[in-house]
């Protein structure tokens, strides 16, 4: 009798089992990708460099292109618009926050947070650019115009020499100031208030 | 309780208990469309195929040129309808035509793939009940602040998708992966770098909120979800999934959504939120009367559990533990209630959180000190309630100063 019992509880357990299937690793659900389908939508630029398009830009066309097309928000020189500020390369000695900031600004207003002091990478300027500016027009700037931009972008903020030349090449290697800045979250929960 | 009759109008229409019993003016109310006081007379509306709230209630929510915010004082449970649950967008709601959508998964995967919509309903579905929130939800404007104003940039919906892990299966995660960058089809483009051990924890992507599609401010037709973290990073209207073994340092993570402390270190890739709470009711615009009047708000952690809700009736002296509705959820907005009998005299009403880590949400000026001046994401200190002699509610807003 107790074998009986067993046996039929055996079957209600295969029964189950056989009815709640397991996930395959894959469902075979989704369409392969073609180079030419991911070449047009992959505009992403990495601080190595990865991604910068051929092509390059001067201060001096970046100059004209900003006046055209960035001016009217971001102001003549990159600050005073109804857009947030681009250029502001004050305090030139420490970031806009921290000790060494309260200690320099000591009564005077406080700085905006600028490509000068406060972006960390080069190459985000160009990537950003690329993908959302002009607002009014975003994705119309050429690769050439894009790098003549963040030419004038970086030399207004005397972070490079005016006469140089940003490109695939140089654009990775430009060090900007706040960089050393950055580090990785730090809170994890428990007591600490960080 | 007190019949209504027995109460007068402006007490009913600011005190909390009251709230459910409100028995309006109709023709302040419905305006010249006042229907008779007898409803019993003759046969109402018929079925109809869309309802719409009573004309009694118009809960609206705040916007700004860049964001909306939920009114929160106007809902009591956990769910945000979504025609409140906040925006937050960067170059407005792009409109996106759900049979031309294709969400592209790229990179270091075995199988580049483009999705459809339809494709992505097609994998095992799963819903999970979670809350978003930005991590700029916080602007105290005064002792005239709501707590819409406050902190109405978080909201909670039940949402359904794709586990993104189950999608990335499908891809073949290569083993030198290990963030992936997720992208939006909005005019700005936006874009933030994701680990992909988020990826394999809970990230979804979903297609559904509150049992229906998204809804367009919410990424119509398919989000990218990332329960607990900050609202940014779960990037709406995704077009596209970069596999790559580095973060891209977007604009989002770098000059914005990034924190510089006291200390001149800026914190980077911030994602969880803080646990946090909020007293709903009463609150500015309120006015309570003496006697009874249920606490009522919401807390929340974007890292796992709500463990207790404290609540102190005495400008912060003293503690006492609210009531928690369950079930309690993980990274959920979770509804406390603490029943209060005041005694007339002028004080301040407070709520924290604690969450499963044992993180208490911090008092101002503990906070202010490890982040220092020129912070703005990221905040959450307990804040309170200013109750004066004559009933009147306003937001205690010198708790929250420097």
């Amino acid at each position: 009798m107790t074998r009986v019992i067993m046996s039929v509880g055996v079957t209600f357990v295969l029964v189950a089992l056989a009815r709640a299937q397991a996930p395959p690793q894959r469902f075979g659900i989704g369409t392969p990708a073609p180079r030419e389908t991911i070449a047009a939508l992959d505009i992403d630029v990495r601080p190595d460099g990865t991604g910068l398009p051929p092509g390059s830009g001067t201060t001096r066309e970046g100059g004209d292109i900003y006046a055209r097309r960035c001016a009217a928000c971001h102001g003549a020189n990159g600050e005073g618009g109804s857009a947030e500020a681009l250029v502001g390369a004050e305090p030139r000695t420490t970031a806009p926050f921290g000790p060494d900031y309260e200690h320099w600004r000591g009564d005077r207003p406080d700085v905006p947070f600028t490509i000068g002091n406060y972006w960390p990478y080069a190459t985000t300027i160009f990537d950003y650019v690329r993908r959302a500016m002009p607002a009014n027009a975003p994705g119309t700037l050429t690769a050439n115009e894009t790098y003549s931009l963040v030419a004038w972008l970086l030399s207004k903020n005397g972070i490079i020499a005016d006469s140089a030349l940003v490109d695939a090449e140089t654009l990775p290697r430009v060090v900007m100031p706040a960089r050393a800045r950055f580090a990785p979250d730090n809170r994890a929960g428990g007591r600490d208030v960080r | 309780m007190p019949k209504p009759e027995n109460l007068t109008r402006r007490a009913l229409l600011t005190r909390g208990l009251g709230a459910a019993a409100v028995t309006l003016n109709a023709r302040g109310v419905f305006g010249q469309d006042a229907p008779p006081a007898d409803t019993t007379s003759r046969a109402g509306r018929g079925p109809s195929a869309l309802g719409g709230r009573s004309p009694a209630e118009q809960p609206k929510r705040l916007p700004s040129p860049t964001s909306s915010r939920t009114p929160l004082q106007d809902l009591h449970g956990t769910i945000t309808p979504a025609d409140l649950h906040y925006e937050r967008h960067h170059a407005g709601v792009p409109v996106v035509d759900p049979r031309s959508y294709r969400l592209l998964v790229h990179g270091m995967v075995d199988r580049p793939l483009t999705f459809t919509l339809d494709d992505l309903k097609r994998f095992p579905a799963t819903t999970r009940t979670c809350f978003l929130e930005c991590s700029g939800n916080f602007v105290p404007q005064g002792e005239q602040t709501t707590p819409q104003q406050l902190c109405g940039l978080t909201s909670q919906s039940e949402w359904t998708g794709v586990m993104l892990s189950t999608v990335f299966r499908e891809a073949g995660v290569r083993p030198q992966a290990t963030w992936f960058l997720a992208e939006g089809q909005d005019a700005a483009v936006l874009s933030r770098s994701i680990p992909i051990a988020k990826a394999m924890d809970d990230a979804m992507l979903v297609y559904a909120q509150n049992g229906e599609a998204l809804r367009p401010e919410q990424g119509y037709p398919v989000r990218l979800l990332l329960p607990g973290w900050e609202g940014n990073a779960s990037v709406k209207w995704l077009r596209r999934l970069d596999l790559a073994d580095q973060p891209f340092m977007t604009r989002e993570e770098t000059s914005k959504y990034t924190d510089p402390l006291a200390d001149g270190t800026a914190r980077q890739f911030s994602f969880v939120m803080d646990a946090r709470s909020i007293i709903t009711s009463p609150a500015y615009p309120n006015t309570i009367d003496k006697g009874w009047t249920e606490i009522r708000g919401i807390a929340w952690s974007g890292r796992g559990l709500i463990r207790r809700v404290e609540v102190s009736t005495d400008s912060g002296k003293t503690w006492k533990e609210a009531v928690l509705q369950q079930p309690v959820l993980p990274k959920a907005h979770t509804r406390f209630r603490f029943l209060w009998q005041w005694d007339g005299r002028p004080t301040q009403i407070l709520s924290r959180a604690i969450d499963e880590t044992g993180y208490t949400q911090p008092e101002w000026p503990a906070l202010s000190r490890a982040r220092g001046r020129r912070t703005r994401y990221h905040l959450n200190p307990v804040t309170g309630w200013t109750v004066a002699a004559d009933g009147t509610v306003r937001f205690g807003i010198e708790r929250v100063r420097a």
